[in-house]
């Protein structure tokens, strides 16, 4: 078995036995979806139309708390020292950690959200652009996330500073994906959006893993 | 002429070289940027003609516009410099970007204070989500995310590096902030409120503009320059190149 699907199983092993792991970004989602309609307006219709923005940013917003401790555990105890000296590609790796975070956050985020979205009112026709948006967002989300978590996993309170650098960074999967989203609750094409999603998602599943690379390296010159 | 750039290239990698040249070019920056600004400025406020529609308001385009193409230019020379420093670690490299930065935000910062005192009296409120607007503010913050990461850093090294990295994520995800943004805005926006576009302005509105926009990347790259030479003072204090220089100062 190589480095990269031994990680990804032990990583999986861990996050089922510590079902905080995936279980706090959920309940963080459903908690900050309940604010809106306490702080805003309860009014259905309201809500209708504001769902599909909503569960989109609380969405992100779930993903980006479960970022922190992507490689600040590897980091502190020396595994990346060991992935460095094992001479196996730190692409790879990146891409095998990613796909770790997006089982544990954002997979459970897509499924739930449906479910979460009945409490928003959102409009019946646009359930199926919620789950497909979310299914290629959220992998876009993970993939962006981990360069700031690899750059700030050696950081102390390194998680304020994850949002800031990497917040400006999801703003067009954001638009792309709450539009798709709206687009289907009032009976258009919402096609093109999903579209733009799927290849975000392919350039950024490239592209990204160098710059995670890169940044892993850094955490060693400390 | 290759040759030729290639010495310079090694030669820009000592930092002495560098603060020796730059101290006979920067009078060459310096007073043009103050000559080209003074013109523009006065040329601008006092001698170029009224807008037929927005009146004398549209004069606070000869700041705010070379500040807005600063800033987005002052992204990408930062994020190159870093690249120079990620792919050669030339130290000059690292102090340029980390040089940059402040002085891109706050162009960019001058660019959407200016547009806010200019929607004002043209558009009625202070700020609009107009496409323009949302990337120039969406661009500040990646300005912050840079300059917030390389001060988290604890060595020079990594803060260079990690400045670095993140610059270069951000430049390919400027053109896409940028294209999304507009698209977003066109969906839920009518296009209302556009400003006057650059190719459509009377010769003698564009003119004065041109010189200001010279005159800010004058500026621009004397800012560069005096950052630049004092962040060498500053690594290089313990050299004896500084030692001297300090006391030949001093002496005076």
């Amino acid at each position: 078995m190589s480095l990269v699907t031994a990680t990804i199983k032990r990583d999986l092993v861990i996050a089922a036995r510590n079902p905080g792991e995936w279980l706090n970004p959920l309940m963080f989602f459903l908690m900050v979806l309940a604010l809106f309609p306490l702080a805003v307006d309860p009014d259905p219709k309201f809500l209708a139309k504001i769902a599909a923005g909503v569960v989109w940013v609380a969405a992100l917003l779930a993903t980006l708390l479960s970022l922190d401790a992507l490689f600040k555990a590897d980091v502190e105890d020396g595994t990346l020292e060991q992935w460095l000296a094992s001479g196996e590609s730190l692409y790879a790796m990146a891409l095998g950690k990613v796909f770790v975070h997006w089982c544990i956050s954002g997979l459970p985020l897509t499924l739930v959200a449906p479910l979460l979205a009945l409490m928003m009112n959102l409009p019946d026709d646009a359930y199926g652009a919620l789950f497909f948006s979310l299914l290629l967002g959220t992998p876009i989300l993970s993939l962006l996330g981990a360069v700031g978590a690899a750059l700030t996993a050696g950081v102390r309170s390194g998680g304020l500073l994850l949002s800031l650098v990497i917040l400006p960074l999801y703003i067009p999967i954001l638009i792309f994906g709450a539009s798709a989203v709206y687009h289907a609750g009032i009976e258009m094409e919402y096609a093109g959006q999903l579209g733009f999603l799927a290849s975000f998602l392919c350039i950024s599943m490239t592209l990204t893993p160098f710059a995670v690379a890169g940044a892993l390296k850094l955490n060693l010159s400390r | 002429m290759w040759e030729a750039l290639k010495r310079l290239y090694h030669r820009m990698g000592s930092p002495k070289w560098f603060y020796e040249i730059s101290a006979r070019w920067l009078p060459w920056f310096a007073i043009p940027a103050a000559l080209f600004m003074i013109v523009g400025t006065v040329w601008g406020l006092a001698f170029a003609p009224a807008d037929y529609q927005q009146g004398n308001s549209f004069r606070i385009i000869y700041i705010h516009v070379p500040a807005a193409i600063l800033a987005q230019s002052a992204y990408a020379m930062m994020a190159i410099a870093g690249a120079i420093y990620l792919i050669w670690r030339m130290k000059m490299a690292a102090w340029v970007a980390a040089a940059i930065a402040p002085i891109g935000a706050s162009f960019c910062f001058i660019a959407l204070i200016t547009g806010a005192i200019w929607g004002k009296p043209t558009w009625g409120t202070w700020w609009v989500w107009d496409a323009r607007l949302t990337s120039m503010l969406l661009l500040l913050f990646l300005y912050f995310g840079v300059m917030a990461l390389q001060k988290a850093m604890d060595t020079e090294d990594t803060s260079a590096k990690a400045g670095a990295i993140l610059s270069l994520v951000g430049l390919v995800n400027i053109p896409i902030i940028k294209y999304s943004v507009e698209w977003w805005n066109t969906l839920h926006q009518p296009a209302t409120l556009k400003l006057t576009e650059e190719s459509t302005m009377a010769m003698d509105m564009l003119i004065p503009l041109l010189i200001m926009i010279v005159g800010f990347y004058l500026l621009f790259a004397t800012l560069i320059f005096m950052r630049t030479r004092n962040s060498v003072l500053w690594h290089e204090r313990k050299k004896n190149w500084v030692k001297k220089l300090v006391q030949v100062q001093a002496e005076k």
